[in-house]
Formats: C-alpha cells, sequence, structure tokens
C-alpha cells in the first residue's frame, strides 16, 4: 500500500497580501516521483518551497490552510523547522557547493548533526557519494575544492550533501534547468533511483523530463493547482482543457 | 554652423574643466607623497626604526613611537574587530532590513564616522579616565592614582570607538557578497542560522574582515587627536604598558614640528617620521584597496 | 556506468546515529547556542547606539558644571596671593593669542615651552579652587571675543573661536568643494575606465592620509609656497590652513559626489542625449541637477570633517584666537583650542568644563549636520530620482 507523505489541504499562500498560491489540495505518495510543471510564476516553486518551509525566509508570507507530512501540519506552531529541514531535504536549481572541499560539503549536515566520529563520517560521506552516482568521479579527490568541479557534478554533489543528512523526503527545484543535456541525463537517471528509498518531489520545466522520470504529475497555472494524476494520464489523456493546451505547448 | 562650433568648444572647455580639477587632486597627492619621501628616505634605516630618540629628541630614532603605535593598532582591533564584526553580522543576517532598529543602528553608525576625532578624546578622557579609570582606582587602589590617568588601555579603547565604523561597514560589504544560495543551502540542510552563520557566511568573508581590520588599523595609527589627552606622551625614555602613557608616530610628529624648542634642528627627524607613517597607512591601505577590488570582482561574477 | 551504482540507504549502514524516524519535529527544540548567539549579537549591535547616548552624556557632563552658578566660594588669601605671581604668565598667553610673530609657528613653539618652565600649577589650582565663582564669570565673558583663559582674569570668549573656525571652514570649502565635485563629475560622466582606476585610488590613498601628515605637509610646504606667492606676512594663517583642511576633505565630498552622480539612473542621459544634447550638456544640465541633494550632502558631511579637524588646525593655522576676516591673518578653531589647551588643565576647573562646552557645541553641530544629510537630503534624492 502507497502511503501518503505529503498532503496539503485547501492551502493559500499570500505573499505582501498577494494570492499566489490558491486553494492547494494534494497528496503526494511516498517513496514516487512527483513532478510540479507548469509556465514559470504559476506558483510550482514557491508551493515546492513551503514543504520545508524554506519561505520562512522571506519577509511577507504568510500560508493558510494544512500542509501535512506524515500526518503533522507543518505550519503549526510547535514545529521545530530546524529538524524538519533534516527530514525534508531541498536541491536547488543554481547548484550551490560551499566554498570548501568535497568531503566538508558532505560532511557539513552529519556534522552539523553531531556526528563527529571520523570513520563513521567517511562512511557517510562514501554513502552520498555513491548513493548520488558521483563516487567514482571524485573519489580520489574528495579534498578538493568543490567549486573546481563541472556544473553537473556539482548539482549531483548538492544531491550527496542532501543525502548526507539522511532525509525522508527530497525536494528538487528544478535540478538539471542549468545543465547540458548529458548532466540532465545522469541527474535524470539518479532520481528514478534514489526513489527506492526517498520520496522525491520535482519541480521542473522541461515537460519530457517530467514525463520520463515521474509517477504522478501535478500542473499549476497562475498559482492554482488545476490538474493532478498519474503521469501518464496527465500527458495522453488530461482532462483539462488548460493541461491539454499546456502540454501540446500552446502556451509557457 | 558656427553656433555647433561655439557649442563644441563650450563643451571641451567644461569637460576640460572637470579633467583639470582630477588632476590637481592627483597632482597634491603625488607632490605630498613625493615632498615627504624624497624628504624622508635618508632616515629609512634600521637604525632609525629600532633606536631611543636621544639629545633631548633631536638625534636617535623612533623606537618607541613605532612601538606604541603598534600596541595601541593592536589593543584596538582587538576591541574594534570582533564588535565591528558582530554589528554587522546583525545588521545583515539579523536585522529586518526596514526595521526601526536596523535603521537606528545604522544611523548611529554613520554618526560615529562623521563626529570629529577630537570629541572622542574628551569622550575617552570624561568616560574611560574620569569615570570608569576613577571607579576603579576608587574600588580596587582605595583611590589612588592608577588607572584614573591617561594610559595606552583608554587611549586604545578610545581608538576602537572611532574604527568601529570602519569595520562594521567593510564587513557588511563583504557579507553581502556571500551568496544568499548559501545560506538557503545550509538552512535546507537542517543547520541552524547561528550554525550557517558560523560555518558558512563568516568563513567566506574573511577577506572582508580582513580589509576593514586593516582600514582600521590604518586609521588608529595615524589618528592623533583622539589620544592627544587620552594617553600619548612627549617622550618616555622606557617602554610602555597598559596603564602607561606611550610614545606614538603622529603624536611625535606633533611634538617635533610645533612643541620642541629648535624646530629647525629636528626637521630631518620631522620628515623622517612623517615619512614612516605614510609609509605605514600608505601600504595599508593599498593592501586593503586590492582586497577590497578583489571582493567587489568576486561579487560581480 | 552509473546504472550499476544501486542507491544504498544510508539507514541500512549502521550509520544512523540520527535516523530521521526518530527526528521528532512536533516539538520545538529550544538551542542554547543559537539563543544566546542572537541576544549576544542584538546585544552588541545596539552598543553603536549606546555609545552614542554615551558620547552625549559625558561630554555634556564634563561640560555641565560651568552652568553650575549658583553656590558662592570664597577664595581662601593664599589663593589669592597665588593669583598675583601668575599676572606675568596670563600675559604670555595674551601676547600668543594676539599672534604678532611673524613665524607664527615659531612663537607659539616658544610659548610652549616657556609654558612649561612656568611654575604654571599656580594657576590651575587657582582656576580649580574658584570654580563655581569662575563659572558665572566664564559664562558672562562666554560671548565677547577675548580667549584669555589662562589669567587671573579668565575670559572664555569664545566668539573669536567661532568666527575663526567658520572662516576656515568656508576658505576650505571654497577650495576643496568646487575642485572635488568637478572631479567626481569628470570621473563619473567622462572619464574612460583607464582614468577612472587612476582617479579613485588616488581618492582612496588621499582619505587615508592621517590629518597629522597633512598639517606636517602644510607647515612644511604648502604654507612657504603660498606666502611666496600671495606674499603674505604672517606665515601660518587661514588660508594655509583652509587649503590643507580642504584637502582633507576633497575625499568625503569626492566620493559622495560621485556616489550621487552616478545613482542618477541612465535613463535620464539616454532620454537627454536622444533630444540632441551633448556629452556635457546633458552632464551639466540633466545629470548635476539631479545629483544636487547627494551633491549638498557631500558638502555639508565635508564640512562636518573640516569643522571637527583638529591636528591640521593646531599645526597650520597659527592658532592665534583673533577677531579677523583677512584670511592672511592666524585664527584659531573651536577644535584646536580643546587640543591645544585640554592637556595643560586641571581635571574639573572652568578651563576644563569650557573645553567640554566647546566640544559639546561641535560635537552637536556635527550630528545635525549629519542628520541632515541623512534624512533630509536622502528623502529629496530618492524622491528626485525616482520621481514619487
Amino acid at each position: 500500500m502507497i502511503l501518503d507523505k505529503i498532503h496539503t489541504e485547501k492551502m493559500f499562500l499570500y505573499y505582501s497580501e498577494k494570492v499566489a498560491l490558491k486553494d492547494i489540495s494534494i497528496k503526494i505518495p511516498e517513496k514516487r516521483v512527483t513532478a510540479f510543471i507548469g509556465p514559470s510564476g504559476c506558483g510550482k516553486s514557491t508551493f515546492l518551497r513551503s514543504l520545508n518551509r524554506m519561505n520562512d525566509l522571506i519577509d511577507g508570507v504568510k500560508i493558510e490552510g494544512k500542509v501535512m507530512i506524515d500526518n503533522i501540519n507543518i505550519y503549526d506552531k510547535n514545529i521545530d523547522v530546524v529538524n524538519l529541514r533534516k527530514k525534508v531535504g531541498m536541491v536547488f536549481q543554481k547548484s550551490n557547493p560551499f566554498a570548501k572541499s568535497i568531503y566538508e560539503n558532505i560532511a557539513y549536515g552529519p556534522k552539523i548533526n553531531g556526528i563527529n566520529d571520523k570513520k563513521q563520517l567517511e562512511e557517510i560521506v562514501e554513502t552520498a557519494l555513491k548513493n548520488a552516482a558521483i563516487w567514482d568521479e571524485v573519489k580520489d579527490r574528495l579534498g578538493d575544492s568543490a567549486l573546481g568541479l563541472s556544473g553537473g557534478q556539482q548539482q549531483r554533489l548538492c544531491i550527496a550533501r542532501t543525502l548526507a543528512v539522511n532525509p525522508e523526503i527530497v525536494l528538487m527545484d528544478e535540478p538539471a534547468s542549468a545543465l547540458d543535456p548529458l548532466s540532465t541525463s545522469k541527474i535524470e537517471e539518479l532520481i528514478v533511483q534514489l526513489k527506492e528509498h526517498y520520496t522525491i518531489v520535482i519541480v521542473t520545466h522541461n515537460m519530457q523530463q517530467a514525463a520520463r522520470i515521474s509517477d504522478n504529475t501535478a500542473f499549476f497555472y497562475l498559482g492554482e493547482l488545476i490538474e493532478y494524476d498519474k503521469t501518464k494520464t496527465i500527458f495522453t489523456n488530461p482532462s483539462k482543457k488548460q493541461t491539454e493546451d499546456y502540454i501540446t505547448g500552446r502556451f509557457g | 554652423m558656427i553656433n555647433s562650433i561655439r557649442k563644441n568648444i563650450k563643451g571641451i572647455a567644461i569637460e576640460g574643466i572637470t579633467l583639470i580639477s582630477a588632476i590637481i587632486i592627483i597632482v597634491i597627492v603625488i607632490v605630498m607623497l613625493l615632498v615627504i619621501f624624497i624628504g624622508g628616505k635618508d632616515h629609512l634605516t634600521w637604525e632609525f626604526l629600532t633606536s631611543f630618540p636621544t639629545e633631548g629628541m633631536t638625534k636617535g630614532g623612533i623606537f618607541p613611537a613605532l612601538y606604541g603605535t603598534a600596541l595601541l593598532v593592536i589593543i584596538m582591533s582587538i576591541a574594534a574587530v570582533p564588535f565591528g564584526t558582530i554589528t554587522a553580522i546583525y545588521l545583515t543576517e539579523y536585522a529586518k532590513e526596514n526595521s526601526i532598529i536596523a535603521k537606528t543602528i545604522r544611523f548611529a553608525v554613520r554618526t560615529l564616522a562623521v563626529i570629529p576625532s577630537i570629541i572622542y578624546g574628551l569622550f575617552g578622557l570624561g568616560f574611560f579616565i574620569k569615570f570608569v579609570g576613577a571607579h576603579i582606582d576608587g574600588a580596587f587602589f582605595g583611590g589612588e592614582l592608577r588607572w584614573g590617568q591617561p594610559n595606552l588601555l583608554w587611549a586604545s579603547l578610545t581608538m576602537s570607538l572611532l574604527t568601529l565604523p570602519v569595520v562594521i561597514v567593510s564587513v557588511e560589504e563583504a557579507l553581502k557578497t556571500v551568496p544568499q544560495d548559501l545560506r538557503a543551502a545550509s538552512l535546507a540542510l537542517g543547520a541552524t542560522k547561528w550554525q550557517t552563520i558560523r560555518k558558512v557566511v563568516l568563513p567566506g568573508s574573511i577577506s572582508g574582515i580582513m580589509t576593514g581590520t586593516i582600514l582600521a588599523v590604518s586609521r588608529g595609527a595615524g589618528e592623533v587627536a583622539p589620544i592627544l589627552f587620552t594617553g600619548a606622551a612627549y617622550y618616555l625614555a622606557t617602554l610602555p604598558g597598559l596603564s602607561d602613557q606611550f610614545m606614538v608616530l603622529g603624536y611625535h610628529i606633533y611634538v617635533l614640528t610645533t612643541q620642541s624648542a629648535n624646530v629647525d634642528q629636528t626637521l630631518p627627524i620631522q620628515f623622517g617620521t612623517t615619512c614612516v607613517l605614510l609609509l605605514l597607512t600608505f601600504t595599508l591601505n593599498m593592501s586593503a584597496v586590492i582586497l577590497r577590488y578583489r571582493i567587489r570582482k568576486k561579487k560581480n561574477r | 556506468m552509473t546504472k550499476k551504482n544501486k542507491v544504498k540507504s544510508s539507514k541500512a549502514q549502521g550509520s544512523d546515529s540520527q535516523p530521521s524516524d526518530l527526528i521528532d519535529i512536533t516539538r520545538k527544540r529550544f538551542r542554547v547556542g543559537d539563543f544566546l548567539a542572537e541576544k549576544i549579537i542584538k546585544g552588541v549591535a545596539l552598543l553603536s547606539i549606546t555609545i552614542i547616548v554615551l558620547i552625549f552624556f559625558f561630554v555634556f557632563r564634563e561640560a555641565f558644571p560651568i552652568f553650575n552658578t549658583s553656590k558662592e566660594v570664597k577664595k581662601s588669601p593664599t589663593e589669592l596671593a597665588k593669583q598675583d605671581t601668575q599676572e606675568t604668565y596670563g600675559a604670555v598667553t595674551d601676547v600668543d593669542s594676539k599672534g604678532t610673530g611673524q613665524e607664527t609657528y615659531g612663537a607659539v613653539a616658544d610659548t610652549l615651552v616657556k609654558k612649561d618652565k612656568t611654575p604654571a600649577k599656580g594657576t590651575y589650582t587657582v582656576n580649580a579652587g574658584s570654580g563655581t565663582d569662575d563659572n558665572k564669570s566664564a559664562l558672562n565673558t562666554m560671548l565677547t571675543k577675548d580667549w584669555v583663559p589662562v589669567s587671573d582674569k579668565p575670559r572664555y570668549g569664545i566668539l573669536s573661536l567661532i568666527i575663526g573656525t567658520f572662516k576656515i571652514t568656508l576658505i576650505s570649502m571654497l577650495f576643496a568643494a568646487p575642485l572635488a565635485i568637478l572631479a567626481a563629475l569628470y570621473t563619473a560622466e567622462f572619464a574612460n575606465k583607464k582614468m577612472k582606476e587612476i582617479i579613485k585610488p588616488t581618492i582612496e590613498l588621499l582619505a587615508g592620509f592621517p590629518s597629522v601628515v597633512i598639517g606636517f605637509f602644510a607647515l612644511m610646504v604648502l604654507a612657504t609656497f603660498l606666502q611666496n606667492i600671495f606674499h603674505y606676512s604672517t606665515r601660518l594663517n587661514s588660508f594655509v590652513g583652509g587649503i590643507a583642511m580642504g584637502i582633507a576633505a576633497i575625499p568625503i565630498i569626492f566620493t559622495i559626489t560621485e556616489d550621487a552622480l552616478t545613482a542618477v539612473p541612465r535613463s535620464f542621459n539616454e532620454a537627454s542625449l536622444a533630444l540632441g544634447a551633448s556629452k556635457w550638456q546633458t552632464a551639466f544640465f540633466v545629470i548635476l541637477p539631479a545629483a544636487t541633494p547627494g551633491i549638498f550632502a557631500a558638502i555639508l558631511l565635508g564640512i562636518g570633517r573640516v569643522f571637527g579637524e583638529t591636528m591640521i588646525a593646531l599645526m597650520a593655522t597659527g592658532n592665534a584666537a583673533l577677531m579677523d576676516l583677512n584670511p592672511f591673518e592666524s585664527v584659531r578653531t573651536l577644535a584646536a583650542t580643546i587640543g591645544a589647551e585640554m592637556a595643560e588643565v586641571v581635571f574639573g576647573d572652568t578651563h576644563y568644563n569650557v573645553l567640554f562646552l566647546i566640544g559639546s557645541l561641535l560635537f552637536v553641530f556635527t550630528f545635525i549636520l549629519n542628520a541632515i544629510a541623512e534624512f533630509y537630503v536622502k528623502g529629496k534624492l530618492m524622491k528626485r530620482i525616482q520621481g514619487k
């Protein structure tokens, strides 16, 4: 049986009194890849960022309704946001490695969690890099600066960094939009492999990408969730006109 | 036709005036550098730098003044750099840009930067010496005059107040060059705000903190007005401790040029000392300019 | 190749010191480190405000006793006797303040040396002892032109000091403001990249010149140079001091003006050029007016810089408290008076209080200048540029 890892009910997001997300109700299943698609400015990234409360960093953002993860409303006033973000990791659009060594980048999260044992750290780093399919490329230069890696490698490093914290959910905000096709396909493969252990939510501009890697797809338009269904259904037999227009490339 | 030529001439003349203004400023700077350097270059010897003044300060070196200047800027930095850095961290990382408290702090910092340095001297006298020092003497030394008088510590602390805005402004600029992405990445990994600042933001702005420190040191090494009556001494035969008055380069120049009985006799030493001070601040400022240039380049990348 | 890498759960690896199943998000954890860090950082940040308040408080506090004239203290005969012995000393200062010496800096030095030799303590004790009595006369003499603080009948007329300060400020601004503003206009509007890379670091270097070095330059070189041109008799005078202070103020005026000029939107520029105006017309009739509030702020802060400048005033102005509008006469500024006399007074006597009162004046004046530059000018600049 597939559990719903995340679900929202009648969620509204206001940005300085302006409605940015309207009445979003969605159920995202565990250990599946769920893709959010839609034209830019439709609110899909904003929605993604509200799933680990990264929007808290922006002044004037207000959220109404329920955002539940494991049946806990993460906007409850008692929620520990720091721990929430350990549970719900995030990979950003632009790769953003720290100006530290490859090793230190991965070890950053575990160290913050109080793991200081050198052997244990090495193990975590190795596992995370292997899981992110970049181990073979960097295993001989873990001490080198992460900024020396190529764009695609940097992004996989950032994925590894997220995995090293051992999250349950990984949110990805257009992780391959700035990459070349080869790196993109590597990341896509990786995402498919990762769903064995993680619930993955990915925002993408690229409809082919959504079609290739996701199990479910949600289409956002002007701050509203227009349609949400099995990816196959969305791309072959959408029920809403707007969805069809979008995936057939009539706008966006 | 004639009209347009006339217009052109006027344009060239006006642009020329602005250019000449710029050149005059550059010439002033070059002349000052040259005059002082040529006048003092013969004194740039190891001996001059490492020996005590002799024969009523008409001969000998400037070692105690150099030593005092070094101690002054070190103690000053120990006080000003951490406080300045922390203030900058508050302004960029914690305070909301438009909150009243942030605006007030920024106004205070800019005010600190424009208060005449002599006022700092008065404050150092009124606060550190006559209030803090006098109370320390009263409480621990039975009223015996020990800290309630001008000394190195009070002068350094006075100077640290003066240089505080220099540090704050430089560090703030550097903190702003740390990309927002990196803060987000750290927070998304479950780091707390303070962990993020400590492990990502601060390491990323080390060069800015360095720039601020260098600029502060340069400023502190050259200022005289704040220490005129908070600790600077005319002449000392021994090297100072924290509770002693001390000799310092800038004050030494002032004393030699205006307060000594035989100004002409000490002329070479005056030029030598000024040249040393100018080279010191010049080198420090140059390195700060270069460092800051690099930071800005990094930001624009 | 990457396909072979099967994803292994790190949970299954035994590296699970904190498996996420155990992460409790439902209870807000109290993190002592973060809590303390934030409180301490905020506390330290508030220090800047505290310092301003403390400066206000302590500078005024030391000036305050001057207003305390209620209590009459009788002078003891011994003090009166001591006073008599000091007659000559007061006279010496009088001579000094009239600045009759040709080589004024030499004369000042001589006086100071004499000061050292004179058993000056007597005067100070008198002043200290006769506290409140002096205060009354001090206040009464405040608005006269005689600044004779060390004498048996001390007179603290700060009028000549104020006039002197304004005179020198005016001279320095007449010299520095046009130069710095025009140079900034050149840098912002006409200069190519290479010239910019020469001018800007030069200005930064000039900003880094210690004022005692500029003072030294003025005293040793500039004074003689200008005397050879203008043939005035008093070598150190308000003209020399004003020029030297102008040099010190150039970086401030330049930097702020240039910032204001570059803050003018490029669209202004383009619109003007599109209407057929030439580059210089645009610079002069469009950019410069749009940046006026900023330039005004630059001049205000330049004035603040000169007004409080101490070392240059001490070294290059001749230091005679004269009421004279002739720019080639010696002058004594408020700041220089504090700098020269504070080290010589007895803590707590009337002269000391008066010097602090002068300091309070300086402080209030620069504070107001800065506040105007900050609030009034910035608001206006914003309005003009954004057209609100």
